[in-house]
């Protein structure tokens, strides 16, 4: 009845999907439920929003560790989680080798048939903290949006200004020694512009929020977007300091951020605008040009 | 050592048991249900652990290490029997332990005590809340023995009290909750779930009570065998055909067309996964386990 995976899966992925570093036993499974399967068609379908409906570039892939734990923060950003989607899809096909980074998935969405189902077999586990600690700890990539839904919901009007960090990544990031790469995701805020949120409609779906584009369907629009990966930052402690000690260090994250979405919205105008690209890498202790 | 194993009639009590003889120790049994072909050194009185001869057995017979698997649940007891069995039963082999000497004392329980909620994390070390108690209420009585026997080890600290939360036991004795699940030829799955399912062969589940004893082990612990896999893989594996039913109809085909029954607090438990960390009984015994999940389903389909 349904046609075989590997006939729906191209040969790049399959090939990735056997690099990636994911210890599968023989049904294709390792300890945390991700299927291999599931990954494949997953990132099959991410692929046709990466290449060509996005046309994401990165940038600073070299920032990202080849082997090991480490912790990705990002803005958050597009009504929908899409730069979720698009960080994922650019650890399995630009990186080399590919890796699997593993989101913190809403808890609400826990609830939904197929939804939870198939964020929990791509490695999209709900957002808890005793997951994140033990994926670190297991040497895994965790991607993180410390603005959360704060952040995906955000207006337009309101677009690529963070809002506030949670300190809940810092302390975890300290607990298990793992390097933070902070990284800008571009493009995402003129895909989809909300408008407003409709608050009925979220509360039937016990969403947080419903975004409402001008177009009404919350569904982002085919442009252009980019991620900005900077370099690697190593915080020293324990993950008990005091709040304002790891509030500085999240200031200092959220910099870093701040930096790489600046000069990344730059490079995104200067790509709308159809010039060349600027490929030098994002250097985060700089301040961008003008 | 001599060695008392409450509800020794049990399938796997009784494989505890065997093992235990073979290794030179003396075992006693008590169960309510007689065990007619049981070897001749092995003494089975038959009796229920809350009546006066079971106290006597204590009192005469001195054993030295206790392993309460006298447990029961929803698939063959009302609410009433399980409460009586499972939380009174307990709570009086915990006393005799304490009254009579006993150095070592095994609870043999069960990890659906940690429940299955969509806010939990995957992996239930043991520190984790029982959330069963209001998840699943058909499990409350367990969760209370549960943690009724790990109480001993503040109440009684020179018993040595070790509390096992093993994850569903399956294999060829076809006993167990996960076996009465699959007994049917179809298994009901929610529409749009597909939990993971962790669960050991009954021999590895018999080795981790052994060295339980053997490392006269203290404290609360996990015990688990392979990783879990989805429910849908296990109902492939077991040769049964895996049906999704729509939640809201689930409690109404549950114990129906082949399905087996569930109470209807057990739609959580199909629709989120109970996983169990067993580090620290790993750490602490050496165990690993023998049986990997192709084998235990292979054991169990063909009995």
């Amino acid at each position: 009845m349904w046609p075989r995976f590997e006939q729906i899966t191209s040969r790049d992925v399959l090939e990735r999907l056997d690099r990636l570093d994911v210890p599968f036993n023989q049904y294709g499974m390792d300890p945390y439920g991700i299927s291999k399967r599931h990954i494949g068609l997953f990132v099959s379908m991410l692929e046709v929003f990466y290449k060509y409906y996005f046309r994401v570039r990165c940038f600073g892939l070299e920032n990202l560790p080849k082997t090991g734990p480490g912790m990705l923060v990002s803005n958050h950003s597009g009504g929908v989680p899409a730069d979720g989607g698009m960080i994922i899809a650019s650890l399995f096909f630009s990186l080399d080798p590919p890796r699997l980074v593993h989101g913190m998935v809403e808890k609400f969405a826990q609830e939904w048939p197929f939804v939870s189902q198939w964020f929990n077999r791509v490695g999209q586990l709900p957002g808890l903290p005793e997951h994140a600690i033990r994926l670190l700890n297991d040497g895994r990539l965790l991607m993180v949006f410390p603005e959360g839904a704060r952040g995906l919901g955000k207006l337009y009007k309101d677009r690529y200004n963070l809002s506030h960090f949670g300190t809940g990544f810092m302390r975890i990031a300290l607990q298990t020694r793992s390097p933070i790469v902070p990284l800008a995701f571009i493009g995402g805020e003129e895909a989809m512009p909300t408008m407003f949120h409709a608050k009925r409609l979220a509360r039937m779906f016990g969403a947080p929020y419903w975004p409402v584009p001008p177009y009404l369907l919350p569904v982002p629009l085919p442009l252009s977007c980019e991620i900005h990966y900077g370099k690697p930052m190593h915080f020293d402690g324990t993950g008990n300091e005091p709040d304002e000690v790891v509030e500085g260090y999240v200031e200092q994250v959220k910099s870093v951020i701040n930096m790489l979405v600046t000069r990344g919205r730059a490079v995104h105008e200067q790509r709308r605008a159809g010039a060349e690209y600027v490929t030098h890498e994002v250097d985060p202790g700089t301040e961008p040009k003008p | 050592m001599k060695i008392l194993i409450t509800g020794i009639n049990g399938n796997h009590a009784r494989m505890v048991a065997l093992r235990l003889l073979a290794q030179g120790h003396q075992i006693l049994g008590i169960d309510r249900r007689p065990w007619p072909d049981a070897p001749p050194n092995i003494h089975v009185f038959q009796t229920d652990v809350r009546k006066r001869p079971a106290a006597d057995v204590f009192r005469q017979h001195r054993p030295e290490v206790v392993i309460h698997m006298a447990t029961i649940t929803h698939f063959s007891a009302t609410a009433d029997e399980r409460l009586r069995i499972n939380l009174h039963g307990t709570r009086l082999v915990f006393d005799y332990c304490h009254e009579f000497g006993v150095k070592q004392a095994v609870f043999v329980g069960r990890h659906t005590i940690y429940g299955a909620a969509p806010d939990a994390p995957l992996y239930r070390t043991e520190e984790e809340p029982p959330l069963a108690v209001s998840t699943f209420p058909e499990l409350a009585d367990l969760v209370a023995a549960d943690l009724y026997a790990g109480s001993a080890l503040w109440r009684w600290p020179e018993l040595k009290t070790a509390v096992l939360r093993l994850v569903y036991i399956l294999g060829p004795t076809r006993r167990g909750t996960l076996a009465n699940f699959l007994e049917g030829p179809r298994v009901p799955m929610i529409f749009g779930f597909d939990p993971l399912y962790h669960f050991m062969h009954d021999e590895d589940a018999v080795e981790a009570i052994v060295r339980t004893v053997d490392h006269q082990l203290s404290g609360v612990f996990n015990v688990a065998g392979p990783p879990p896999i989805p429910l849908s893989v296990l109902a492939r594996g077991t040769g049964r055909q895996a049906i999704p039913i729509p939640e809201p109809l689930f409690r109404y085909a549950v114990g129906r067309f082949g399905l087996a029954y569930l109470p209807p607090g057990a739609a959580a438990h199909v629709k989120h996964p109970i996983v169990v960390d067993n580090s620290a009984f790993r750490a602490a015994t050496g165990f690993e386990h023998q049986y990997d999940a192709h084998e235990i389903m292979r054991g169990f389909r063909d009995g």
